[in-house]
C-alpha cells in the first residue's frame, strides 16, 4: 500500500490542474474551424474555373465567416493570458521548439489568405456592399483576370490551412507532461475534425440559404432580413450534395484518428493507458461516447448518408451536430488532458 | 541539488524560508513538502521529500515558452522566467510534469530559481541555508569534485520522473 500526501497548494494546480479553463477549447475549435474553411476555399478556388464568376459559399461565405470566426477566437486566446500587457512580445522572436510561437506567427498569415480568397468573388455574393465600395469589384477584377494568382491564392489557403489545423492539434501533442495530449496524432485530428465542422457550417448555410416552403415563417422572416441587406444571389446549392459527403469522408477519418489516438495510449505506458481510461471509461466517458462519439459523429454520418441516398432532405441537423460534437472534443480533450499526469509518488 | 530524504523531517523551514527570501505571495509556494508511506506493518516506510521546480537539462517549459521568458541561465544549469517577457500563456505550466510553476498574481510564470540572485553573490539558495537538519546540499553535479558530486557518488540517489524525458537536475539520496 502507498499513501501519498502532498501539501502543496498552489490554485491552478492543485488538487488537480486547470489552467485552462473554457477558452483554449473556444480557441483551438474555432482555429480548426477556420483551417477547414480556408482548405475548402483554396480546394474550391482551385478547381472551378477561375475565371467563372459565381456567388460561391465555399469562396466567399467561408472565408469572410472565417476571418470573423477567427478574430473571435483569437480574442478567446487573448482572455486566457494572464499578463495580457506582453502580447505584444509573441511577435519579439520565433521560438522554433514552441508550437505556440509557430501559431501565432501562423495565425498573422491566415487574414490576409482569406482576405484574398474572399475577395475573389466578393461582388458576386454580396452585391450590395461591392456597389458601395468599387475597390472590391476592382480587386475581383485584378485577381480573376491574373489565373495563376488565383492558383496562387487558392494554394496559399490550402498550406496555411494544413498548418493552422495541425498547429492547434500538436500544441496539446507537444506537452509531453499530460499523457493524454501527448500523440502527434491530436495534429491530423484537429485537423480533420476541423475540415468536418468547415464543411458541416458551409452544408448548414447552404440549407438555410435554400427557398424552404415547409421552413416556419419566422425562420424565412429572419433568415430574409439577414440576407435582404447584401442583395445575394441565390448561392448555388448544387454543391450541398458534394459538402456532405466531404463531411462524411472527414468524419470518417477524424474517427479513425481517435480510434488511433486510443490504441496510440492504450498500448503505452500506465500513464498513458490511465490517461486513455480517463475517456473510455472514466469521468469523462459519458460526454466523450455521448457527446462525441454517438451525436458529434456517428449520427451526423448516418443522417448524412441517409441525404445523400435521397432517403431524407438536407437539413441543418447533421450541421449542428458536428458543430457541437467538435466543440465539444476540444473541451473534453482540453479538460481529460489536464486531469491525466504522470505520478511522482513512488520511485 | 542533491536532498537527503533520510534527513529530512519535513519541518518545512525550506518552505518559509523560500517564501520570506523570495516574496513569494500568500497562497503560493515555490517549494513544498511530500510525504510517501509505503508498505504494510510493521514494515512501513515514510520518505518526507522537499520538492521544487527539478531546472532540467531537457525542460520542456523553456521549449514550449512562445515568447522566450522561459529561459536557461547562461551558465547553465537554472531555468528561469524574465517576468517582463511573459504573457501568462500558461504553456510551461502545463509542460512541467512537476506542476513546479504557477501563475503569480501579478499575471506572469513563477517558481523556483535556485534562488540564483544569492548564488551570484557566492551564497547558498534560502532554502539549504536555512535546513536544520543540512539534508540538502547545492553545487554543480559536472564537477567531480563537488560535494554534490561526491555524495551521488557514494550514495544510492533518484530523481523524479526520469521517465518524462525531462532529466531532473534535483537528486534525492535515499
Ligand atoms: S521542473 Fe518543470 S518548471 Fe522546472 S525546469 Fe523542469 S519542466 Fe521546467
Ligand atoms: S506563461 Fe510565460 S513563461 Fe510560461 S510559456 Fe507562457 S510566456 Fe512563457
Amino acid at each position: 500500500m502507498t499513501e501519498f500526501t502532498n501539501f502543496r497548494h498552489n490554485p491552478g494546480l492543485d488538487p488537480a490542474v486547470h489552467v485552462w479553463g473554457w477558452e483554449i477549447p473556444v480557441y483551438l475549435f474555432l482555429g480548426g474551424l477556420v483551417a477547414g474553411l480556408m482548405i475548402i476555399a483554396g480546394v474550391r478556388l482551385m478547381i472551378m474555373r477561375p475565371t467563372a464568376r459565381q456567388a460561391l459559399v465555399c469562396c466567399t461565405i467561408g472565408p469572410l465567416a472565417g476571418l470573423a470566426l477567427l478574430s473571435s477566437g483569437m480574442l478567446a486566446l487573448f482572455l486566457d493570458l494572464t499578463n495580457k500587457v506582453n502580447v505584444w512580445r509573441l511577435y519579439l522572436t520565433f521560438e522554433p521548439t514552441s508550437p505556440m510561437s509557430w501559431g501565432s506567427w501562423i495565425l498573422l498569415l491566415v487574414y490576409p489568405a482569406l482576405l484574398a480568397n474572399a475577395l475573389t468573388h466578393l461582388p458576386e455574393a454580396i452585391p450590395a456592399l461591392a456597389k458601395r465600395v468599387p475597390a472590391f469589384v476592382k480587386i475581383s477584377d485584378y485577381i480573376l483576370a491574373r489565373p495563376r494568382f488565383v492558383v496562387g491564392i487558392g494554394l496559399a489557403n490550402i498550406a496555411i490551412g494544413v498548418a493552422l489545423g495541425i498547429y492547434t492539434g500538436l500544441l496539446l501533442g507537444t506537452l509531453g507532461a499530460r499523457p493524454l495530449w501527448n500523440s502527434a496524432v491530436l495534429g491530423p485530428l484537429f485537423l480533420f475534425s476541423g475540415l468536418s465542422t468547415a464543411a458541416a457550417l458551409l452544408h448548414g448555410i447552404l440549407v438555410l440559404s435554400t427557398p424552404d416552403n415547409e421552413r416556419p415563417e419566422f425562420a424565412d422572416f429572419l433568415l430574409s432580413m439577414l440576407t435582404r441587406w447584401s442583395e445575394a444571389k441565390p448561392l448555388d446549392i448544387r454543391i450541398a450534395p458534394t459538402l456532405a459527403q466531404a463531411d462524411n469522408s472527414f468524419l470518417t477519418i477524424e474517427l479513425a484518428l481517435i480510434g488511433l489516438l486510443l490504441i496510440g495510449h492504450l498500448t503505452s505506458t500506465a500513464a498513458h493507458q490511465a490517461a486513455a481510461h480517463l475517456l473510455l471509461n472514466g469521468p469523462y466517458a459519458a460526454v466523450f461516447w455521448v457527446f462525441v462519439i454517438g451525436l458529434g459523429i456517428l449520427m451526423p454520418l448516418f443522417l448524412q448518408h441517409l441525404e445523400l441516398r435521397h432517403r431524407i432532405r438536407h437539413t441543418i441537423a447533421p450541421s449542428l451536430l458536428v458543430l457541437c460534437g467538435g466543440l465539444v472534443l476540444r473541451f473534453v480533450l482540453v479538460a481529460a488532458g489536464q486531469a491525466s499526469h504522470w505520478t511522482t509518488a513512488l520511485h | 541539488m542533491v536532498i537527503d530524504t533520510r534527513r529530512c523531517v519535513g519541518c518545512m523551514d525550506c518552505v518559509v524560508a523560500c517564501k520570506t527570501e523570495n516574496s513569494v505571495p500568500e497562497g503560493f509556494c515555490r517549494d513544498w513538502i511530500t510525504e510517501t508511506v509505503h508498505g504494510e506493518f510493521p514494515t512501513v516506510q515514510l520518505e518526507i521529500r522537499s520538492e521544487r521546480c527539478n531546472h532540467c537539462a531537457n525542460p520542456p517549459c523553456v521549449d514550449c515558452c512562445p515568447t522566450g521568458a522561459s529561459h536557461v541561465h547562461e551558465r547553465g544549469g537554472v531555468v528561469l522566467v524574465t517576468p517582463e517577457k511573459c504573457i501568462g500563456c500558461k504553456a510551461c505550466l502545463a509542460a512541467c510534469p512537476y506542476d513546479a510553476r504557477f501563475i503569480h498574481p501579478d499575471g506572469y510564470a513563477s517558481k523556483c530559481t535556485f534562488c540564483i540572485h544569492r548564488v551570484e553573490q557566492g551564497l547558498l539558495p534560502a532554502c539549504v541555508s536555512v535546513c536544520p537538519t543540512h539534508c540538502m546540499h547545492f553545487g554543480d553535479a559536472d564537477d567531480p569534485l563537488s560535494d554534490v558530486s561526491r555524495l551521488l557518488a557514494s550514495r544510492p540517489n533518484y530523481t523524479l520522473l526520469p521517465e518524462a524525458g525531462t532529466k531532473p537536475g534535483v537528486y534525492y539520496l535515499t
